[in-house]
């Protein structure tokens, strides 16, 4: 029997005879008693079951609602449970969120309590960012804010960094401290640890689920009560978890995370930093991988439309066998991919640069929402005339989509309002977007329209982003 | 002196340390059920055939109920008795439980109740306003109509007029802890319920009634909620009763929680309504006549909603004296599901709308806003604190409840309970004269004698700097093609007590332990707003003690009994008093065993800072209630409290339904982006009245939790349903409440720290509810932006998401 060993609030546990698909939420509430931890909504939306994940490359905020205890091996997890001191001494934004009243019915702040305390491990201070994927419903946010923001200063516990040293002193980096799945493993699934072995397993299996943030994957459990074996978790599988820089390239690849890749390429392309910055939440943004974004084929993903505007290759991988395509023809229709049974997704290679990208989402919500369109423009501008046009939409079709004839009507052309608004008149023929409870698709299309007219703006420097504004 | 003072939530400690517990975290005795419903895909029709037998056979399952399972199903409305607990054959909206699964586990649960087969005959479904008034189907027999003066007349002679029509959307609570309940059988068939309710009384007594026991057979205990804001008013009756139901048929204890998805498929949210306005006004902005159509969209089941429908009514006037007005309200029946109590209960609805009719007469004189708000306010407070006199009412017969096992008195439904259930005989039509003759009534023609709107504004306008800040946005605007600011203050004041007068009546249960500890109990909820804490200080403070004496316990209908909903903001009123007249019964009883020790009068003896000073001694608190225990003092009692002066004849809209108004005003700033409608609220100022506060730290929470609520309402909270009745927004994936960084980045808040005229519980208000129409200011913010691109007037619909306001946008300048 396979098992899984990890580290709880400091103590070392095994997991056996578990489904694969046990949630960590479900199991610290019925099995371990850990009712500090809240279900919300179980669907990686509301961070109330927000717990700290440890391995050898960080600790991070993550979701157990949609976190399968396979994905755990060899980490270290605590809860809000394990959050005060060994003695019960508060830690510092316990503390100052009962000095600074930043709870009311409490329900959302055990998650709170644990997003606050991993952003103050790591140091981060972008508190509107670290407590995104936290909603609360009582207090307005205020209080919170203020008692993240006395707690920066206080120095962090001795205990908040045991979980690091555990994890460093007993296993590899992405290694798990015990049995490794086989090709023919028994529950809980099968974890490889290269691609390699993925691949082998993945041809003589090809009806199995790949599993790697389960920001998606989770919620067909949790929502469409799903049975999904066999599984095959790739969170250990480091070789897909590398960037590349290839001088005027760069290959990331399939299982680098959303976190890691803003991180690579915010410096890089600033307006995709903040494309991710927007994308979802911390907690899934820590989970949620680049591979998955892709080989998942949601029209309304905001990988691909960047990736597609900045002229990504895809790699693929089936067997031995790989082969490359733009990204852009991947996307066949509505979750259809060109995606052999077996294949996988492995990377997808960018150019280095691209000065004139701009990416736009527009969305009800600003932070934690899927976009109703998402818009990414990238031009280049010779002379003052237009010599290629790279334009790619979310939500505006069936599948993220470059916008042909609209990037036709712009090349030979010097970017003017003139321009932008001639070309604009034929995102029609480009896109039929669809009506659904994010926007109308009068208003997709018109805003797709206006998102060109901003481009222009933009790269004129005239400001554009309500974001920018302040009192 | 406890009362006042900042303390935290006596709970926060238990909060930031996943302690506190919640109805889900119980841990229930071995072999418990769990409960699941099995829900209709269709919204309206027939069930033709219901074939369980999958559900029946799936792993863990234990039982499954059907109609055909029971003599009577249960009924789970609070009013109309028009809620079975699963269909008995009718669908009436999409997600209407059709069936009961229990099960070992609460997945095996949600797996089966999806493996049911059912059939439908379908019939055409009634969506929409415009369905409903078309179809005639609509609560009450017609429309209620309250008039004041002559509307028609009035605006027909009025220099200028407007008129509009405002869709305003709903909302759903989100509270982070869904609806969920346990039951845990007892000996004798007696059952012990744990429920995320905000009205244990009321789960309490429709469990009784489905179980056909004495309400006496049932115990409702409620530590905690995490959150109600209206949604654990009514909506948790269906889980605790299925849980009873279970309880007392297999004999196992019971859970029940709705997944996030089937909570918003199945609850009620804030109603939707239209509203249809025409009002006549004078050069200066000032209103002549006004004539409001309210079109509320109630869904299949009564509820609440006729309660609500008249709360929006009676706050159709916010701060404004309108001499001639005529208001008339349809609650509309639409296969959808049936809209309930939520924060403000009709009363933000009704208040968005005089708004409206505020910026649209602005707009059309080309006035700022505010000084047309401020021409028609009511006029000021007489000077000082006046005394709270009677209004004048003559003294009529007391209510005489109707005796029916049937109906829940105790519910805000019970309005409209079917016959026997009549409403209170109002007072005689010549006082109403006498009112009239005044200047300051409301359209109800209650005395408005409390007003201090004036002085609040004045101060918020220059603390804000609201004047300077205009003319520099207006400036900022003419320079930038994209991006448009706009700013708007909006007033609100806020009527405080349930309409329905017997609910303002509560009950406290103190008990003094010989160790001089004190257990306190009350038959308030916590559901977050730190009722208990304030509770606790105003026990402390009649004892003089450290709040930390006064132990604060679960809610529990075996300790105090016939409790109102917490809910109309009257928590801290009602409990706060009825608790400090418990406190203050203990303490003439160990005043006068101390003074009659020493030979003094009791009213001498003074409890204060931890302890009781009498005839020139000083002894520990603790030592004298020892002492008085020896003595045999009796150190336990009951508190009661009704609230006073009420009066109020729902059906001829007149009367004094309130104790008396909560004021309050906000400045918000905003700005949009012309191209996409996206927008932002840059800075809000808000100023809130709470009387004398019982906890200022407690209640400035209250208010930006309030208006971060209410501003999420009017701008990203968007439910939308498809064609087929389904919400297609039933999770927080496609439902968006306001997120960490849609808080105003500059957030200013400021209480009116000034006592309550009439004798509340320390000179409080209340501040549940009030504070969440402060909201408002970001939509009117959002209209003056739009107001920036062109010449016509914006008519900005609710919730103005990106997309309203990017129509609005193209509106205004398509004006010609």
């Amino acid at each position: 029997m396979s098992q899984i060993a990890f580290h709880l609030n400091g103590a070392p546990v095994r997991v056996s005879a578990e489904a694969p698909t046990r949630t960590l939420l479900d199991w610290l509430r019925d099995t371990r008693g850990l009712t500090g931890t809240k279900e919300g909504c179980n669907e990686g939306d509301c961070g109330a079951c927000t717990v700290m994940v440890t391995d050898a490359t960080g600790s991070r905020a993550l979701n157990a609602c949609i976190l399968f205890l396979p994905q755990l091996g060899g980490k270290a997890v605590r809860t809000v449970e394990g959050i005060a001191g060994p003695q019960g001494q508060p830690h510092p934004v316990q503390q100052a969120m009962i000095d600074h009243h930043g709870s009311q019915c409490g329900f959302c702040t055990p998650g709170f309590i644990v997003s606050m305390a991993t952003a103050h491990l790591n140091g981060a201070t972008d508190h509107d960012d670290q407590l995104a994927g936290n909603l609360c419903r009582c207090t307005g946010y205020a209080p919170i804010i203020r008692a993240a923001k006395t707690a920066e200063t206080a120095p962090v516990p001795d205990w908040m960094r045991t979980d690091r040293d555990i994890i460093c002193s007993q296993i590899s980096p992405g290694g798990e401290g015990e049995a490794r799945g086989g090709q023919a493993a028994p529950l809980p699934g099968f974890r490889p640890r290269t691609s390699d072995d993925l691949a082998a397993w993945y041809l003589a299996n090809p009806d199995a689920t790949l599993i790697a943030g389960a920001t998606d994957v989770g919620l067909w459990v949790t929502k469409q009560l799903r049975d999904l074996s066999p599984v095959a978790f790739l969170s250990g599988i480091t070789d897909l978890q590398q960037i590349e820089d290839h001088g005027d390239t760069l290959r990331i690849g399939a299982g680098v995370t959303i976190a890691d890749l803003r991180a690579a390429l915010a410096p890089r392309f600033p307006s995709f930093g903040e494309l991710l910055r927007r994308y979802s939440s911390e907690q899934v943004r820590n989970a949620a991988t680049i591979g998955g974004n892709i080989a998942n084929g949601s029209p309304i993903g905001d990988g691909p439309p960047a990736l597609i505007a900045l002229g990504a290759t895809l790699h693929l991988r089936r067997g031995d066998t790989r082969r490359d395509m733009p990204l852009e023809d991947f996307f066949i229709a509505y979750r259809k991919q060109d995606r052999q049974p077996g294949e996988f997704v492995e990377a997808v290679t960018i150019p280095a640069t691209a000065p004139n990208l701009r990416c736009y989402k527009l969305s009800k919500r600003f932070d934690q929402d899927i976009s109703a369109v998402c818009g990414c423009f990238n031009l280049t501008v010779t002379d003052g005339t237009i010599t290629s046009a790279r334009i790619a939409f979310g939500g505006m079709a069936g599948t993220p989509k470059r916008a042909a004839a609209v990037e036709a009507a712009l090349i030979g052309h010097p970017l003017t309002p003139a321009t932008a608004d001639a070309a604009a008149a034929l995102m029609a023929q480009d896109f039929a977007p669809l009506s659904d409870m994010r926007a109308s698709a009068a208003y997709r299309l018109t805003t797709a329209q206006n998102m060109l007219r901003r481009y222009a703006h933009d790269l004129a420097g005239v400001p554009v982003s309500v974001l920018e504004v302040r009192a | 002196m406890s009362m006042g003072k900042p303390l935290p939530h006596d709970a926060a400690p238990l909060h930031v340390t996943g302690q506190a517990r919640y109805v889900d975290d119980i841990p229930l005795p071995a072999k418990a059920l769990h409960l699941a419903f099995g829900l209709s895909t269709i919204a309206h029709g027939e069930v033709t055939s219901l074939d369980l037998s999958a559900v029946r056979a799936a792993p863990g399952v234990v039982a499954v109920y059907g109609p055909e399972d029971f003599d009577e199903v249960p009924d789970c409305s609070p009013s109309a008795h028009d809620e079975p607990m699963i269909s008995t054959g009718p669908v009436l909206y999409l997600g209407m439980p059709l069936f009961l699964v229990a099960a070992d586990s609460h997945l095996a649960a949600r797996k089966a109740a999806r493996l049911a087969k059912v059939t439908y005959a379908e019939k055409p479904a009634l969506l929409t306003v415009d369905d409903a008034l078309l179809a005639d189907s609509r609560f009450e027999d017609g429309p209620v109509i309250w008039v004041k003066g002559d509307a028609a007349h009035a605006i027909q002679t009025a220099p200028h007029t407007v008129e509009g029509r405002f869709d305003v959307g709903g909302q759903e609570h989100f509270y982070l802890e869904g609806q969920v309940a346990a039951a845990l059988p007892l000996e004798g068939g007696d059952l012990l319920i744990h429920s995320s309710t905000q009205h244990p009384t009321e789960i309490q007594h429709k469990v009784a009634h489905a179980l056909h026991l004495p309400m006496s057979a049932v115990r409702v205990e409620v530590r905690r909620m995490g959150g109600g804001f209206g949604g654990k008013e009514s909506q948790g009756n269906a889980l605790a009763i299925a849980c009873a139901v279970v309880a007392a048929r297999t004999g196992r204890p019971a859970k029940m929680r709705y997944d996030r998805d089937d909570d918003m498929m199945i609850t009620g949210k804030r109603h939707d309504l239209r509203i249809l306005y025409r009002a006549g006004f004078d050069d200066r902005g000032q209103l002549t006549g006004l004539e409001f159509t309210h079109l509320l969209r109630c869904g299949w089941a009564q509820d609440l909603s006729l309660p609500v429908a008249d709360r929006a009514m009676l706050h159709a006037d916010n701060c404004y004296h309108l001499p001639h007005i005529r208001i008339e309200s349809h609650r509309l029946k639409t296969h959808t599901q049936s809209a309930t109590a939520f924060r403000g209960f009709g009363g933000p609805q009704g208040m968005v709308g005089i708004e409206r009719v505020m910026d649209h007469v602005a707009h059309t004189l080309g006035r700022d806003p505010l000084e047309v708000r401020r021409a028609n306010f009511y006029a000021a407070m007489a000077g000082g604190a006046l005394p709270g006199g009677e209004v004048g009412l003559a003294e009529t017969a007391p209510d005489r409840p109707p005796v029916d096992d049937e109906v829940d008195l105790t519910s805000r439904g019970a309005v409209a309970a079917p016959p026997g259930g009549a409403s209170p005989p109002g007072p005689p039509e010549d006082i109403f004269e006498q009112m009239r003759a005044g200047e300051q009534t409301t359209p109800y023609v209650m005395p408005v004698e409390d007003f201090i709107g004036h002085e609040l504004v004045a101060r918020l306008v220059k603390t804000s700097d609201y004047a300077a800040r205009r003319a520099a946005i207006a400036a900022w605007n003419a320079g930038s093609p994209i991006l448009k600011r706009g700013i708007a203050l909006t007033p609100v004041k806020f009527g405080i007590s349930f309409t329905l007068t017997h609910l303002n009546q509560a009950g406290a249960l103190v008990h003094l332990y010989q160790d001089g500890s004190i257990h306190l109990n009350h038959g308030g909820t916590e559901m977050g707003q730190g009722l208990f804490q304030k509770v606790a200080q105003v026990a402390a403070g009649v004892f003089g003690v450290d709040p930390g004496r006064v132990k604060i316990t679960a809610t529990d209908t075996a300790k105090v009994p016939n409790t109102s909903a917490t809910a109309a903001s009257s928590g801290s009123d009602l409990n706060g008093m009825a608790a400090r007249a418990a406190c203050i019964i203990i303490r003439d009883r160990m005043a006068d065993f101390i003074a009659g020790k020493h030979q003094v009068k009791p009213d001498t003896v003074r409890f204060q800072d931890g302890t009781v000073r009498v005839a020139g001694e000083v002894y520990g608190f603790a030592q004298v209630v020892a002492w008085a225990y020896l003595a045999r003092v009796s150190l336990s009692s009951t508190g009661f409290y009704a609230t006073p002066k009420l009066q109020w004849d729902r059906k001829a809209g007149k009367g004094r339904p309130f104790l008396y108004f909560a004021y309050g005003a906000a400045v918000t700033e905003v700005v949009i982006d012309t191209l996409t409608g996206e927008n932002r609220i840059l800075r809000a100022d808000l100023l809130h009245d709470t009387g004398t506060s019982l906890n200022t730290a407690l209640d400035i929470g209250q208010v930006e939790g309030a208006y971060v609520q209410g501003a999420g309402w009017l701008t990203t909270e968007e439910l939308v349903w498809d064609g087929k009745g389904r919400l297609t927004t039933h999770a927080p994936s496609t439902y968006k409440i306001p997120a960490c960084s849609d808080r105003p980045p500059v957030f200013n808040v400021d209480l009116w720290n000034r006592p309550n005229r009439e004798d509340t519980v320390g000179r409080s208000k209340a501040v549940g509810e009030p504070p969440f129409m402060l909201g408002i200011s970001a939509l009117y913010a959002l209209s003056d932006a739009v107001a920036a691109c062109g010449p016509g007037y914006p008519a900005l619909d609710a919730p103005a998401t990106p997309e309203r306001v990017l129509a609005a946008v193209q509106r205004v300048r398509a004006h010609v």
